[in-house]
């Protein structure tokens, strides 16, 4: 029997922020067959999130659940089975690996463990659940290196797994149902915290704090840049952009650095809202050419973000802070703090203004 | 990935730091490597250029070329869990690990490193090989307190240096004198036999080449105890720690292979040092040539059938199996007495110093015609400086 212990890295609320943007009969119903799993009745959950399925077998959160379920029993090849074809199907969503890797480990194969959790930070790269996991594969790894190093038979590798296999699908923007879109309020600063979850709340909310902030000291020691997640302070007794809202901004930065890292321009532009300032105040049509030459020319761009956070200012303004890293075959540039003004429009979140300094 | 915790980074350099003072003498970095530790030492430039990705790949390719180099595991180990949390030390295994284990493993680094860094250059060679004869194509040398043998060519009769691999050398280091007491000899011997490795057990490796010991100083000092090889190493393991055997020198079974193709069963010399005392070739050839006037005199002497010139030539400590200088003396004054003429004609002249003791292992063809007897026969004198005069010591059959 596998051991998926240590609360620590789960992510606390179970499946409440995700439901919001289901249809409310399936959110309950998920709901529940979460609630059967928590207390244990691990066969009872399974028949819900079967019968869940049965209606909607491509539901990545069903079949998330169902996936954890399978975990819970200890039954590692459904439980595979579940993770794998969830990460065929959503590439962009970094829990799924995340718990593959869990697996893996847990069956003392840390290679493919290191592989997928590598793999859930490409998709998330500010995944802190990821990053611990991995840190923890790599211990392992490292104590294999030594056993031989030391010619010692390996110890039961499943013996000391503590590696925490995440409990919900947050997901990055796959998991932006166009259904939910539609219900959804066009600005999440207006919407006032708090309100129930049904189709009402704005969409903003799927994002559950998934990188839960462990990340200051995970940024400290990981080895590579990792965002540090912040949970923006909003300001006291204004309805700010909910806090829940944070992982969705920071996924849509991540996710702005990675079209422009891969040069891919139509990606990067569809960042920018449609009523975004241009520098200078030129016609849109000239600021795109001009990106799209800059983005274009160079062989390869790599652009970091470092230390985001969330700003929801008094005015109901939301803004993400960061330290941008840019570098080309062309050019190095040094690291500059850049603000994003962002709005939320089409369903998501868009930058309306960028500016270098805070 | 990029960055690697800076507690790495400070380990790998005082790791270097510390083995720096030994890397005096300039390295020769033109001779090709032998063995691992060209990349072994790229490696650990990897780690000090803070450059984690490339050492992975680095250590990761050799432990492909190695699969049983225990050493490559460690420094993988550490690698790994650098990316999981800052190092404390070099061969940073749980505290459970016996102390022991790590520091064999350290202790081969070090010894592997700092051979890489201070290969002899070419104009540098040990003080001990005087004179090969034509026959010998090689002399090996170990240096005992660097755990390294280095392989030499013969050149013109000069030493060449064109190997060094790491060895394994006694559990309780040099000095062997009695059977069991777990040490390597220290000495000028040679090859003896080739043991292959399908008449040996895994445990001896690729092969094995027993050596002299006793040879016949040792013996004449009382010093006993036999079976000191040099062999290869068990198929599940690349190397094995610096002090390990039971007197033997080990090599990686590749190592053994390459210096295997370079011996000479009876004529290859094996000497073994507790630390090479190295010179250049210039002086060498000073110590070289007034051996050589020393023996040719001898040669001379003899040949006059004048026996007190003759025994001018051996030292009072002579000895040649139960005789004494006394006995000897006696012995040549009857039979030169009864010699019309002799003619003493030497060939094949290898001229060895005893890498501890005084003496020169001066081995030869000696072809003795006189007016009742010829023989042919190898000898071997050992020569020693008597009094500012090189003297005959020990003569005996090779």
């Amino acid at each position: 029997m596998m051991k998926f212990h240590d609360p620590l890295r789960m992510l606390a609320a179970l499946l409440v922020a995700l439901l919001a943007m289901s249809p409310p009969a399936f959110a309950d119903d998920l709901e529940d067959a979460a609630k059967l799993l928590k207390s244990g009745q691990h066969q009872q959950a399974l028949e819900r999130v079967n019968k869940l399925l049965a209606a909607k077998p491509k539901d990545a959160r069903g079949r998330f659940l169902k996936g954890l379920i399978f975990a819970e029993q200890g039954n590692v090849k459904d439980a595979t089975d579940v993770f794998l074809a969830l990460t065929k199907d959503f590439p962009n969503l970094p829990e799924p690996y995340n718990n593959l890797a869990v697996i893996y480990a847990s069956q003392g194969q840390y290679d493919k463990a290191r592989g997928a959790l590598e793999q859930s930070i490409r998709t998330h790269p500010s995944y802190a659940t990821a990053y611990e996991n991995l840190g923890d594969v790599y211990a392992k790894l490292a104590s294999q290196a030594y056993d031989k190093a030391l010619q010692f038979d390996s110890a039961n590798p499943a013996a000391k797994n503590k590696l925490a296999l995440v409990r919900e699908l947050v997901g990055g923007s796959a998991t932006a149902k166009p259904v939910a879109v539609a219900a959804a309020p066009t600005s999440a600063a207006s919407s006032p915290p708090g309100v129930p979850k049904d189709a009402a709340k704005p969409p903003v909310a799927v994002a559950a704090e998934p990188a839960k902030p462990a990340a200051p000291k995970e940024a400290a020691k990981a080895p590579v840049a990792l965002a540090a997640v912040e949970p923006a302070k909003p300001a006291a007794g204004k309805p700010a952009a909910p806090k829940t809202g944070n992982a969705e901004i920071l996924n849509m930065l991540n996710a702005w650095a990675r079209a422009w890292s891969s040069k891919d321009v139509d990606g990067y532009l569809s960042f920018y809202a449609k009523d975004f300032k241009t520098p200078g105040g030129v016609s849109r049509a000239d600021w795109e050419k001009t990106r799209r030459q800059r983005i274009s020319a160079p062989k390869s761009i790599e652009v970091t973000v470092g230390s985001p956070k969330v700003n929801a200012g008094a005015d109901g303004q939301v803004s993400v802070t960061f330290r941008q890293g840019y570098r080309s075959d062309i050019l190095a540039a040094a690291n500059a703090t850049k603000t994003l003004v962002l709005t939320f429009a089409e369903g998501r979140w868009l930058i309306q203004q960028e500016r270098v300094g805070n | 990935m990029s960055s690697l915790p800076s507690a790495f980074l400070r380990l790998a350099v005082a790791f270097f730091v510390f083995a720096s003072p030994a890397f005096s003498a300039g390295p020769a970095k033109a001779i090709s490597g032998a063995g691992p530790e060209q990349a072994l030492s790229g490696v650990l430039e990897a780690i000090e250029a803070n450059r984690i990705d490339l050492a992975t790949q680095r250590v990761e390719a050799l432990i492909a070329a190695h699969p049983n180099f225990r050493l490559a595991h460690l420094i993988r180990g550490d690698l790994l869990l650098a990316r999981a949390r800052p190092l404390e030390t070099f061969g940073n295994v749980p505290k459970t690990v016996p102390r022991e284990k790590i520091d064999d493993l350290r202790a081969e680094a070090l010894l592997r490193v700092r051979a890489y860094r201070d290969r002899p250059n070419g104009g540098r060679v040990p003080r001990y090989i005087l004179q090969l004869h034509a026959g010998q194509k090689h002399a090996l040398v170990v240096d005992s307190r660097r755990s390294r043998l280095y392989v030499f060519e013969n050149a013109g009769g000069r030493p060449q240096y064109i190997a060094d691999y790491y060895v394994t050398l006694g559990k309780n280091g040099v000095e062997k004198t009695r059977e069991g007491d777990q040490k390597t000899p220290i000495g000028v011997y040679h090859v003896t036999a080739n043991l292959p490795r399908q008449k040996l057990t895994d445990f001896y490796g690729a092969g094995a080449f027993p050596i002299n010991y006793p040879n016949a100083w040792d013996k004449r000092l009382g010093r006993n105890g036999h079976g000191i090889w040099l062999h290869g190493t068990p198929s599940d393991t690349y190397s094995r720690p610096p002090r390990a055997s039971d007197g033997c020198i080990v090599l990686a079974n590749a190592d053994l292979e390459s210096v295997g193709r370079s011996v000479q069963i009876g004529l290859t010399p094996v000497i073994i040092a507790d630390e090479i005392a190295w010179t250049d070739a210039k002086s060498l050839e000073g110590d070289r040539k007034s051996l050589a006037d020393s023996f040719e005199a001898w040669r001379a002497a003899w040949q006059t059938r004048d026996t007190n010139r003759y025994l001018s030539h051996y030292a009072p400590r002579f000895h040649s199996g139960d005789q004494n200088l006394a006995a000897w003396a006696e012995h040549k004054r009857k039979v030169n007495a009864g010699k019309k003429w002799i003619k003493v004609a030497v060939s094949k002249v290898a001229m060895i110093k005893d890498p501890r003791e005084t003496f020169v292992v001066v081995s030869f063809d000696q072809d003795y015609r006189s007016s009742n007897l010829s023989n042919v026969m190898r000898k071997r004198q050992y020569w020693v400086k008597h009094d500012g005069r090189w003297r005959i010591l020990y003569e005996g059959g090779a």
